[in-house]
């Protein structure tokens, strides 16, 4: 049990004190702070988190793969954070607006991004999947921590039209060193904009351990800037359930952002093109692996009655499905045709384009009576 | 008609963007108590409140990330960055964010983002207040640039920026705020020139010359004075630096076979390099000589006494219209 923490105002913060309600080997911890957040998930509810996690997982191995096999680009693989991600998306509501990375592909399933749509940006297709106002998710952000303005922004004009609704600004470790979210969390706590900074504190950035960007926990630096800091177990689903909670609650009675450390582990590479074992041990592979999301879930079910076994079979089977129709939508994503390389950089007229659009038309033009094959400038 | 000064039209136009249309937002340092450091926004909070004029903490790249999330929120906000200078905080956000989102996310998600940017030397002031930073902008695809020379541009570019469905740098030149000119303030937007359409501010002949911001004044003058010179200038405000209005200038130097652009920023990679490059391609036979710019030096901006050997003024302008002519002039007999 852990103490309770909260500052001069009353709220909990927890900077320092790990959140953990399910420990590694699937006891259940009790912390009375966070319990009552998560006193609704009962077994089923605790099936449905872990059938969440190991569809993403195995979605992200399927990707992965058909990144080796040619079909994609890229693939920046989520695996080892997966409570991190399902924990904190299934705490949101509908009209809630999600600002991610581009890791954060559970997020997006669990805000109804298909198959075809996650894969497109990484497939090179075009330069996004979906539309965000469809499952508010804005489009994946590469530079690092830009995304956590953007969040404050629409947190300040939820806010500002009186809606209740929340953002959340989802980055790494490594950018809590960028200006953009130092900049985005003094801007969030003077305008007490409804934001929630989660940060999955997935130990590497690239090469770079996560000591390189801060010489405390992360959740500390939240006191700085005058929110609630929570540093919360990230391989924990229920945990990260009930901070998430916590930190929306905060937001929708109009006190405010609050700043989630989620720790977890980056299982895989940065991406596809990088080879994480030119700057980590197996060893701390085996340490991390042995704190996996999913395992200790179905530990606890097992212990508290559920069928574990017919649950990982059935969630195994649903999970093959799932990853089958993923491989099937790669190919049905279209090859973008060569003029809509000049599409939507404006939204009105620009003469400027137009000609240079024209210009390339008639270059393109040139091999049409030649070859037909080569797209044209149709 | 009203006479107003420039900085006071802008005020006006933000006040009729404002009301027109409860989703436009300023946002920008000192721009709600005080005004703004120029007091172009003078009076807005008091009348819209502080959700509308909002007075941020001091960070561009924050001011810019956040009105981004506005953006995405279905806000139309009007960023101030309180001097040229001071842009740079914020470039990430604008050249990476505001001028791709709406390519990224495939035409989804609009940026309708105005920022408007004090900029130019002449006043005197400490460093980094006096710089002229838009050709970095023009060079960035997804943004418009432009920029007002007189009170009725400025009164009606800046609603027609901020009604714009895409991100527009509005360059504001900072040493002609004070300059009074007449305004209808009455007249319908839809009726107005369009912001990307150059205006020809003198009929000439002999030489077009081309400008835009503080130096349309002196390109006036020099028009004036060259007048006295029998030699007939043809003064073009770009008013839109991107897209360029070639249509104009294009006729123009069809007219008069020779083209002098000037503008305080540096050469280097600047609008004046464009407009040469691109004229020379589009009607190289109709010129009689070679475009000639004169332009800021590819320095630093200068110590305030010493501006005035940066800043293009009437006699370097003359100058580089003798240049064009071929009549005697400061370089006669150098080596090109």
């Amino acid at each position: 049990m852990t103490p309770s923490d909260r500052d001069a105002t009353g709220l909990l913060t927890r900077p320092d004190h790990f959140v953990q309600l399910v420990s590694p080997t699937g006891e259940r911890r009790s912390d009375p702070d966070f319990d009552p957040w998560v006193a609704d998930v009962d077994a089923a509810a605790l099936s449905r988190l872990y059938r969440d996690m190991a569809i993403v997982r195995r979605l992200d191995a399927e990707a992965t793969a058909l990144q080796r096999q040619g079909e994609l680009g890229l693939w920046p693989p989520l695996a080892g954070q997966e409570a991190a991600q399902i924990g904190s998306a299934r705490a949101l509501r509908d009209d809630d607006f999600v600002f991610t990375s581009y890791r954060e592909h559970a997020v997006a399933w669990c805000r109804g991004v298909g198959p075809a749509e996650l894969l497109t940006v990484w497939r090179g297709s075009a330069a996004s999947g979906w539309n965000p106002f469809e499952h508010r998710v804005a489009v994946p952000q590469i530079i690092i921590g830009a995304q956590a303005l953007h969040a404050t922004g629409w947190a300040m004009g939820a806010a500002w039209e009186g809606s209740d609704a929340a953002a959340v600004a989802y980055f790494g470790d490594g950018a809590t060193s960028e200006g953009d979210v130092n900049e985005a969390l003094v801007f969030a706590a003077s305008f007490d904009a409804p934001v929630v900074f989660f940060c999955q504190n997935n130990q590497w950035a690239i090469s770079e351990p996560v000591g390189l960007q801060s010489k405390q926990h992360l959740a500390r630096r939240a006191d700085g800037f005058g929110m609630p800091g929570i540093r919360v177990d990230g391989n924990d689903v229920l945990a990260v359930l009930a901070a998430t909670r916590t930190a929306l609650d905060r937001a929708r009675r109009g006190e405010g952002p609050t700043f989630i450390e989620a720790v977890t582990y980056r299982m895989g590479p940065h991406t596809t093109a990088d080879d994480p074992k030119r700057y980590r041990t197996d060893d701390e592979l085996a340490d991390w692996r042995a704190r996996d999301p999913l395992t200790r879930i179905l530990a606890l079910l097992a212990a508290t009655g559920t069928d574990a076994d017919a649950l990982e079979r059935d969630v195994a089977e649903e999970a093959g499905r799932a990853a089958a129709e993923l491989r099937a939508a790669v190919t049905t994503i279209p090859d973008p045709e060569p003029m809509s390389v000049f599409d939507h950089v404006y939204a009105e007229p620009n003469s400027h384009l137009a000609r240079q659009r024209d210009h390339y038309g008639r270059y393109l033009a040139m091999f049409d009576d030649a070859d037909d094959t080569s797209g044209g400038a149709r | 008609m009203t006479t107003l000064t420039l900085g006071k039209a802008i005020n006006e136009g933000l006040r009729r963007a404002l009301t027109g249309d409860d989703k436009v937002v300023l946002l920008g340092e000192d721009i709600g108590e005080l005004g703004g450091v120029f007091r172009v926004t003078d009076g807005l909070k008091a009348e819209f409140g502080a959700h509308r004029v909002v007075d941020t903490p001091l960070s561009e790249a924050g001011i810019v990330g956040t009105a981004v999330g506005l953006a995405y929120r279905g806000f139309r906000p009007v960023v101030e960055i309180q001097f040229d200078g001071f842009i740079y905080p914020g470039f990430d956000q604008i050249v990476a964010q505001v001028a791709k989102l709406h390519y990224r996310s495939r035409g989804n998600v609009r940026m309708p983002l105005t920022i408007r940017v004090p900029f130019g030397g002449g006043i005197g002031a400490a460093e980094h207040h006096s710089e002229s930073p838009e050709a970095y902008f023009a060079h960035t695809a997804g943004l418009r640039v432009i920029a007002c020379s007189n009170p009725a541009d400025a009164y009606v570019m800046i609603q027609q920026a901020i009604a714009s469905d895409d991100p527009v740098l509005f360059f504001e030149p900072k040493r002609r705020y004070h300059v009074k000119g007449e305004v209808d303030e009455t007249a319908s937007l839809a009726d107005a020139k369009p912001m990307g359409v150059a205006s020809v501010v003198a009929s000439g002949t002999d030489v077009t010359l081309v400008t835009y911001g503080a130096l349309v004044p002196t390109a006036l003058d020099a028009a004036v004075a060259a007048a006295d010179d029998d030699v007939s200038i043809e003064v073009i405000d770009l008013r839109s630096i991107a897209p360029v209005d070639y249509a104009t200038v294009e006729a123009s130097v069809r007219r008069t076979g020779r083209l002098v652009i000037t503008h305080e920023a540096g050469q280097q990679g600047g609008v004046g390099a464009e407009l040469a490059a691109s004229i020379t391609e589009r009607c190289f036979e109709f010129l009689e000589a070679a475009p000639v710019r004169v332009t800021g030096h590819d320095i630093p901006y200068p110590p305030a006494k010493l501006e005035r050997h940066h800043l293009p003024d009437l006699d370097r302008i003359l100058d580089g219209v003798d240049r064009v002519l071929g009549r005697p002039n400061s370089l006669s007999g150098v080596e090109a």
